[in-house]
């Protein structure tokens, strides 16, 4: 399902003395099977944008396509419910989307909702909680007596649990413990190759930009205003600082290996283990010492 | 040395209809001097979060008690110590109480009763150490991710305490905005000599502490020094953490067959090693 924002503008509590702009003409499409990393800096406009990819929030301005729907400006949008089946959001705050009197049932509601059979949502239901690096336990618990990291798996089990061809993640690792990072990334990027996902990535860690990603867009002020592979976004510090962003450490390091070598490396790596790599091979001389 | 604040064997559990609830904390003793970074760190739900709240008598342990300038913790003196403590809550949203910014950075310090120019100026200067100055009348709760977390650490420096409590207060925050904060908080330990305890899941910010709180299954697995803790290497991993970046980095090198002679917590002890192993046989 590709998504295609035209000239998009938003302004929250439009019409009202409490009016607040916080998207300008963005324009932008992303094709469907894309990893698609979307940074910036605080307040730039990233949780804004992505509430517009399942109509969640309607654009004040110009108009937003999601695979065959169309949400347009001042016009009533039709079948919401369907685009909603299709693209799951992961939200910043997990507790903005937990509400069921159970783990269970919550992850059991999107399912239920969109007419999956009871056994089966409950088997979906077992089999994720799993999955997100929870015990079994927690099925029968309020989602509200759990610990900060605990609820963002269990908001991450919740839209996996419908299945969505799109999978938009707003600051996913936010709240996770080191290894939880690592293991959910990698389980969504397992994800997105196996079932020809559409990912969307909303981070402030451009280390995992860097390492998913096949494109980045980068907000600044409510704008889209740059967009590339991750190796050319994170080649140029000086355009990211521009826009009050970081390369990854990784990439900062790497300058500082350069300055020890006396001369640059091959290309800009973007992993550690791709630094490694090419580190070693510029080390030729002192190598089994 | 002194003590600021400790944990004398506590425990505690949350209310449940089990009949032998699990305990969220268990049998932890701890203790801070003033003027030291603590980090807290752990697997989601080892009781990190439980133990911020015990530290600032929003619950009360079952067993053992918490000391706050050696004085035990009760509903007697629970707002005198509040008011030397300042705390920043994982979720802010749970924090925020007043209408506007400006209103929720001075709730505090009205309770406290200070007087309104004071007042007036601390949430000023509160605002503008977090970059919010920009955002007096505007609704908390009506604010980006990093912005209500922004706002809220506001509220806890505005107070001046004596001890800061960070629960994953930078979590959401872009990586130049988390420098910002951080070196704000440097800068006053240096020039006040604050306290700060920080809840975090960023082994970078971890390795920047003086010492450790590692917890597991809300046991304290160990406490000391970030070289002895992250000396622990792949137990860290069994247990929801991970090598910070220069010591993961240093094992892919001698894996690629670079030579390299220490475990290298820092990204600067990296360089020297690959220096010294490499350039200046
Ligand atoms: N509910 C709201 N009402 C009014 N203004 C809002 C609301 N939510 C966000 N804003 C404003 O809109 C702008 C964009 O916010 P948004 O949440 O999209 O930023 P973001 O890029 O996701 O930031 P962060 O990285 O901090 O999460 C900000 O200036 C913010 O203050
Ligand atoms: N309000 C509550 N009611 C019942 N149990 C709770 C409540 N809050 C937390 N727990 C449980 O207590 C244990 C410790 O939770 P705590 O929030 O202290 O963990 P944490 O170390 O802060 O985790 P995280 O890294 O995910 O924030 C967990 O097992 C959690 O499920
Ligand atoms: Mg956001
Ligand atoms: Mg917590």
């Amino acid at each position: 399902m590709d998504i295609e924002l035209q000239r998009v503008g938003f302004s929250y509590a439009a019409g009202t003395p409490f009016e607040k702009r916080a998207l300008y003409e963005v324009d932008f499409k992303i094709d469907s099977g894309t990893y698609q990393a979307i940074i910036g800096h605080t307040g730039s406009g990233k949780s804004t944008v992505l509430q517009h990819f399942n109509g969640l929030l309607k654009p004040t301005e110009g108009q937003v396509d999601i695979g065959d729907y169309r949400i347009t400006a001042g016009k009533k949008a039709k079948n919401l419910k369907e685009v909603r089946q299709y693209v799951g959001i992961v939200f910043q705050f997990p507790e903005h989307q937990l509400f069921e009197e159970t783990v269970l049932k919550d992850i059991m509601f999107g399912p239920l909702n969109f007419g999956v059979s009871k056994e089966d949502a409950e088997a979906r239901a077992r089999e994720l909680i799993t999955l997100v690096g929870l015990p079994t336990e927690v099925l029968e618990k309020s989602p509200f007596d759990l610990s900060g990291g605990q609820m963002r798996r269990v908001a991450i089990a919740g839209v996996l649990a419908m299945k969505p061809d799109v999978i938009v993640l707003d600051e996913p690792t936010a709240g996770l413990d080191p290894r939880g990072q690592k293991e959910i990334m990698d389980m969504f990027y397992t994800l997105h190759k196996e079932e020809g996902l559409t990912t969307i990535l909303v981070t402030h860690s451009m280390e995992d930009a860097a390492r998913y990603a096949d494109d980045i867009i980068i907000m600044h002020d409510g704008k889209n205003v740059l967009r590339g592979t991750p190796r050319d976004i994170f080649a140029d510090a000086a355009t990211l600082r521009g826009y009050r962003l970081e390369p990854p450490r990784i990439v900062r390091f790497q300058e500082k290996v350069e300055k020890l070598l006396g001369h640059p490396l091959d290309t800009v790596c973007l992993t550690e283990e791709e630094l490694a790599k090419s580190v070693a091979k510029h080390l030729p001389k002192e190598r089994g010492k | 040395m002194t003590e600021i604040l400790a944990l004398n064997h506590v425990t505690f559990a949350y209310p449940s209809e089990d009949p032998t609830p699990r305990n969220a904390v268990e049998d932890v003793s701890f203790s801070v001097n003033e003027g030291e970074w603590i980090a807290i760190v752990g697997h989601n739900g080892s009781g990190k979060s439980t133990i911020a709240k015990l530290m600032n008598g929003l619950l009360y342990p079952q067993q053992g008690d918490v000391r706050f300038m050696r004085d035990v913790l009760s509903d007697e003196n629970l707002w005198d110590v509040r008011s030397q403590m300042g705390m920043v809550f994982q979720n802010p949203d749970n924090q925020f109480v007043g209408a506007t910014v400006q209103d929720d950075v001075a709730f505090a310090l009205e309770n406290n009763g200070i007087p309104y120019e004071v007042m007036v100026e601390r949430v000023h200067e509160a605002l503008a150490q977090v970059k919010m100055e920009d955002f007096l009348d505007h609704e908390p709760h009506h604010l980006s991710g990093g912005q209500k977390q922004r706002v809220a650490i506001a509220g806890a420096l505005a107070l001046r305490p004596k001890l800061l409590i960070l629960d994953e207060a930078t979590s959401m925050l872009d990586p130049q905005g988390r420098m910002e904060v951080l070196q704000t908080v440097q800068q006053l330990r240096a020039e006040t000599g604050l306290t700060v305890i920080s809840i975090t899941h960023d082994l970078e910010e971890a390795i920047l502490a003086d010492r450790l709180l590692f917890m597991n299954g809300g046991k304290k697995f160990a406490t000391g020094t970030p070289n002895e803790i992250f000396a622990l290497g792949d137990e860290l991993i069994e247990l929801g953490l991970d090598l910070p970046f220069a010591m993961k980095l240093s094992r892919l090198l001698k894996a690629e067959g670079v030579a390299l002679n220490g475990q290298n917590m820092t990204e600067e002890e990296l360089v020297n090693d690959l220096w010294t192993s490499n350039f200046n046989a």
